[in-house]
């Protein structure tokens, strides 16, 4: 393909730097500016299985980074999206209800630690198993990266997936989220490794 | 076997993992490969976030942090048109923004600089492009200010930006530059792009934009990551 040469030039990414607190996530950081998304993408009467995502992101020498902004984007429990469609705008399908999408700083109140609480995904058409699609970015990151959040209770789909089956064993479950019940709520817990033997699995999409 | 709907990163324009010179990168930058995958519906569609979001100052960095008069410095007008590699306008897709105030210090409350907030100004703000993919702020020009990084170092004024597009791909946040600064030699960050991608990160001064006797106005285009326009169906 030689169109290649037509393209316009990608504007390059920037570090999110250490302040976009009051800019991306002000109720989270007690900021008076009203946010557009938030860590809480359950709104009434979703269907779905309700669940709380957590985690930290740590750095190369294991330390939790408290200035990472994490990023999810998800189908609801039927497998649907609320999303924009290229050439039409937003869609704002109320009759779906759930947005999807969901952001989360690590630096307030527990410094380190992103809730999410949400419902667990149902899979999405061409796909084998459920999962959510999540951006990281944070100071000292000059390019965001991407990876996937599995659930450890779909071990059956889980090996039918193309991607995680084409990853080593010992990297595959750095992509796979660990559930547990609490109090009869559960629980997601989805620790991401910068660097090391641990290295969470980062996706060239 | 599906090809990609939408562009890889074009790591001949985008930053490394690791740059040395901004020392943070060196523990947090991924070390390992990416490792490749099939573009799925999720990544394939963003979420909708459109005028319904915006309150009525999001747009006016001069007015949205008012307590009792005007934010201090240079008002500035930053405009400019969201498109695809392809030269396709991205339109009503949400952008924000956030930046230091006119003396160089965040209202972040981490941001320790010696210099005097303004309870005038907040420095956040948002908008939607419109159908041909423009989209317009009006704020303070945001000043220097130092960091830790090395010996003397200061960050160029800049005002961070954050895109969402069509496509979870699209997702950027990048960071405009004022031209003619010499503090972009300097700056690792700004440094850490390829050498003949950083121009695009630079904003160009627009004296037809300029607004008289009100504020003076810079151009920013942003290009997002395009799309092939016909999916290619059961390729080997």
């Amino acid at each position: 393909m030689n169109q290649v040469s037509n393209l316009r030039k990608q504007t390059p990414s920037q570090t999110v730097g250490p302040f976009f607190a009051y800019g991306l996530t002000p109720r989270q950081y007690s900021y008076p500016f009203n946010p557009v998304m938030e860590n809480n993408l359950v709104t009434s009467g979703v269907a779905g299985e309700h669940i709380t995502i957590r985690g930290r992101v740590f750095d190369g020498e294991d330390v939790p980074i408290a200035d990472a902004l994490i990023e999810i984007w998800q189908a609801d429990s039927f497998g649907a999206l609320d999303h924009a469609r290229h050439g039409q705008g937003s869609s704002a399908n109320d009759t779906i209800g759930f947005k999807g999408f969901g952001r989360c700083g690590t630096g307030s109140n527990e410094p380190g630690v992103f809730t999410f609480q949400t419902i667990k995904p149902g899979i999405i058409a061409g796909s084998s198993a459920p999962w959510i699609s999540v951006t990281v970015f944070m100071r000292g990151l000059l390019s965001h990266v991407f990876t996937r959040i599995y659930f450890s209770d779909e071990a059956e789909k889980n090996q039918k997936d193309d991607l995680l089956s084409s990853i080593p064993a010992d990297r595959r479950n750095t992509m796979i989220a660990e559930r547990t019940v609490e109090n009869n709520c559960v629980y997601y817990d989805f620790e991401i490794y910068m660097q090391g033997d641990r290295e969470t699995v980062f996706l060239d999409v | 076997m599906t090809e990609d709907r939408n562009h890889k990163r074009d790591w001949t324009v985008q930053p490394p993992f690791i740059h040395p010179p901004y020392k943070s990168t060196l523990s947090r930058g991924p070390k390992k490969p990416l490792i490749p995958v099939r573009q799925s519906l999720l990544e394939n569609s963003a979420p909708a976030y459109g005028n319904e979001v915006l309150g009525k100052l999001d747009a006016d960095l001069t007015l949205n942090g008012r307590i009792n008069g005007e934010p201090l410095g240079e008002r500035i007008i930053v405009k400019g048109r969201v498109r695809d590699e392809e030269n396709r306008p991205v339109r009503n897709t949400l952008l924000e923004i956030w930046q230091a105030n006119s003396a160089g210090r965040y209202i972040h409350l981490i941001d320790q600089h010696q210099a005097p907030l303004d309870p005038n100004f907040f420095g956040g703000g948002r908008t939607v492009t419109d159908d041909n993919g423009c989209y317009e702020f009006l704020t303070i020009r945001p000043g220097a200010y130092p960091w830790g990084n090395h010996q003397n170092a200061w960050r160029p004024p800049h005002i961070h930006f954050s895109l969402f597009g069509l496509s979870f791909t699209q997702r950027l946040i990048t960071q405009m530059y004022f031209p003619g600064d010499p503090l972009l030699d300097l700056d690792p960050i700004f440094q850490g792009t390829p050498v003949a991608a950083r121009e695009l990160l630079i904003s160009e001064f627009s004296i037809e934009d300029t607004k008289p006797d009100y504020a003076l106005a810079y151009i920013f285009n942003i290009t997002l990551r395009g799309r092939n326009a016909t999916p290619w169906e059961n390729q080997p």
